[in-house]
């Protein structure tokens, strides 16, 4: 071949070799992740006897049974639960993103007296698990009469991720330029227009931190428990507890149950996660 | 910064920051005080007792092998989060990030799906691969020349079995972490720094990951305020107890247990608050040496 000067490159190691190294790790690390998930949802597919007895045989042939979903489907409202999740999830996530927004723009854009304390008084929920004011927050939501409804738990999860949304948006907020910010104040924006304009640029870090809060509200088990347990404002993960009894657990409905869990709360990382790309490939934050 | 007019009520600030706390004010602060008040207390919430749930806590023999346990554990816990964990998902978000990477969203969500597991599903099916007679684990181990144990239910080996499955279901989060930081570092300053011959390692180290510094502060506290917090994993694979023997409880537990009590203990609201108190200063005093500390030295740039 006639081709003598175009070859080395091609074949230098570090050509192949990397991109080689770079799959092989990911992938070997890939399937640690996913090898207990799938075994999981594997699970789901068999009838309580099978999953103790043969935990690793495929759901084919006389270990298939889809009990654990019929029970699932006639046995509760499970349309109902995933309504409330979403509602609950969604709202939280809405609230918790502006509010955060809005508060981390305040306390890192403008310097005015009592700036360090308020931060600091934000800063304070982060250290201490909410579920010690359980007790207080329950009288709260009876003498607001919100008890069993979704907006007591709404308001639970946007109190609780408000501080962890302030801390890292305020950390994403000082990297926007200020010369951004301040053309556009002399083009005549007002404060609130320069909030909206900078907002968008936070779109990554806005993906990333609904990721965060989603999940530790989608799988939530203690606030629903306590302030929405009746039937019309469960959630979710609440509506599979009733398989986890105290003397006798319907595994394949409580594993079929859980399975159908994980399905919206991917959808909704998969939503975010193209988001934090579209956030970063636009370009914008570049002043 | 352009100053508006000094002299003019600043309207807007207020308008930014009131509705975040008032919200966090209503719901989250003023219940936690109120039930923090019950610390001052005794345990039957009746007479005022100053500080002598703390002095309890701090010398009786009854409390303070155990919270000292806890505690130990906890920093136990928290360390190999941080030399586990971290590094971890740093290394899958740098490689997530390299140039020309096939199949880059399928191991994005691949990767990240064991953080979107509830407790119960990872407590089940762990207790299900690890267990002697259920287990892969054992055959696992064979094939690896590894001797088997049981390690999820022995003394010396429960807590950093429990660690390894923590960091395995939320490696996904700091990798979320890192990989947004990874992907905001501008095209320009990596093709400059090609042009100029440095190779990938050199491009890491020295021009992606100083910016993405401010991201290793924020993913080390927020992993240092998630395990002093940590219950729910240790709660539903090794019940209230955090067994065998109290070797796997943390701060978080143990608070759990004193607080709402287990069996037919009854909880102790008094001495569960103390506790929470405690906890809650730990992670102030390390949250106040970061902000202090880290954050005032490291740079953060505008990008």
């Amino acid at each position: 071949m006639a081709q003598p000067k175009a070859s080395p490159k091609a074949l230098r190691p570090s050509r192949w070799l990397t991109p080689l190294l770079v799959h092989a790790v990911l992938g070997s690390y890939t399937l640690l992740a996913i090898a207990p998930v799938v075994l999981v949802v594997m699970n789901s597919f068999k009838g309580s006897q099978a999953i103790f007895q043969q935990p690793y045989s495929l759901p084919v042939g006389a270990n298939f049974d889809p009990v654990g979903y019929t029970t699932v489907f006639e046995q509760t409202a499970i349309f109902r639960y995933l309504g409330n999740s979403l509602m609950v999830t969604l709202g939280s996530i809405l609230l918790i993103l502006l509010f955060g927004a809005m508060t981390a723009f305040g306390l890192t854009e403008y310097r005015f007296r009592g700036r360090g304390f308020l931060t600091l008084y934000a800063l304070i929920g982060l250290m201490i698990p909410i579920r010690l004011a359980t007790v207080s927050i329950l009288k709260l939501m009876v003498t607001l009469n919100l008890q069993d409804t979704i907006w007591s738990l709404i308001m639970v999860y946007s109190a609780q991720g408000l501080p962890m949304a302030i801390f890292v948006l305020s950390q994403y907020m000082r990297q926007v330029p200020t010369d951004l910010k301040d053309a556009a104040r002399l083009d005549g924006a007002n404060e609130y227009q320069v909030f909206w304009l900078v907002l968008p640029l936070m779109r990554p870090a806005l993906a990333t931190l609904a990721i965060f809060v989603m999940l530790p509200i989608w799988n939530d088990l203690w606030f629903p428990l306590v302030l929405a347990p009746g039937e019309a404002s469960r959630t979710l993960t609440l509506g599979a507890q009733q398989f986890l009894g105290q003397f006798q657990t319907d595994w394949s409905a409580l594993l079929a149950m859980l399975t159908l869990a994980i399905a919206p709360v991917l959808v909704l990382y998969l939503i975010f996660s193209r988001q934090l790309i579209r956030g970063l490939t636009a370009g914008t934050v570049k002043g | 910064m352009l100053r508006p007019n000094k002299s003019r009520p600043r309207w807007h600030i207020a308008v930014f920051l009131a509705p975040a706390l008032l919200l966090y004010s209503i719901v989250m602060v003023f219940p936690l005080l109120d039930t923090l008040r019950l610390s001052l207390f005794s345990s039957n919430g009746e007479s005022f007792v100053g500080l002598s749930n703390y002095q309890r806590l701090f010398t009786d023999s009854q409390w303070w092998p155990y919270f000292w346990r806890a505690l130990k554990n906890t920093v136990l816990f928290f360390i190999l989060h941080m030399v586990l964990q971290n590094p971890l998902g740093l290394l899958l978000a740098a490689l997530l990030d390299s140039k020309n990477l096939r199949g880059r969203s399928i191991y994005r969500t691949l990767l990240f799906s064991p953080t979107m597991l509830s407790f119960v599903i990872v407590g089940f099916v762990w207790q299900l691969i690890l267990s002697p007679t259920w287990g892969i684990a054992p055959a696992i181990s064979e094939f690896l020349g590894v001797r088997y144990r049981p390690w999820l239910g022995l003394e010396s080996t429960s807590l950093p079995t429990i660690a390894l499955i923590s960091i395995w279901q939320f490696v996904g989060i700091p990798m979320l972490f890192f990989m947004t930081a990874l992907l905001a570092v501008p095209q320009d300053i990596l093709e400059a720094a090609r042009v100029d011959g440095a190779s990938a390692w050199q491009l890491f180290w020295r021009v992606k990951f100083p910016l993405i510094l401010p991201t290793v502060g924020i993913v080390s506290i927020l992993t240092f305020i998630g395990n002093f917090n940590a219950f729910d994993l240790v709660y539903t694979a090794k019940g209230a107890l955090a067994g065998p023997n109290f070797s796997t409880d943390l701060l978080g537990t143990f608070f759990y247990r004193t607080f709402y009590g287990f069996q037919l203990q009854l909880g102790d609201y008094a001495m569960g608050t103390t506790i929470a108190v405690i906890i809650f200063l730990i992670i102030l005093f390390g949250s106040l040496l970061y902000l202090l500390g880290w954050q005032r030295k490291v740079v953060t740039y505008e990008l």
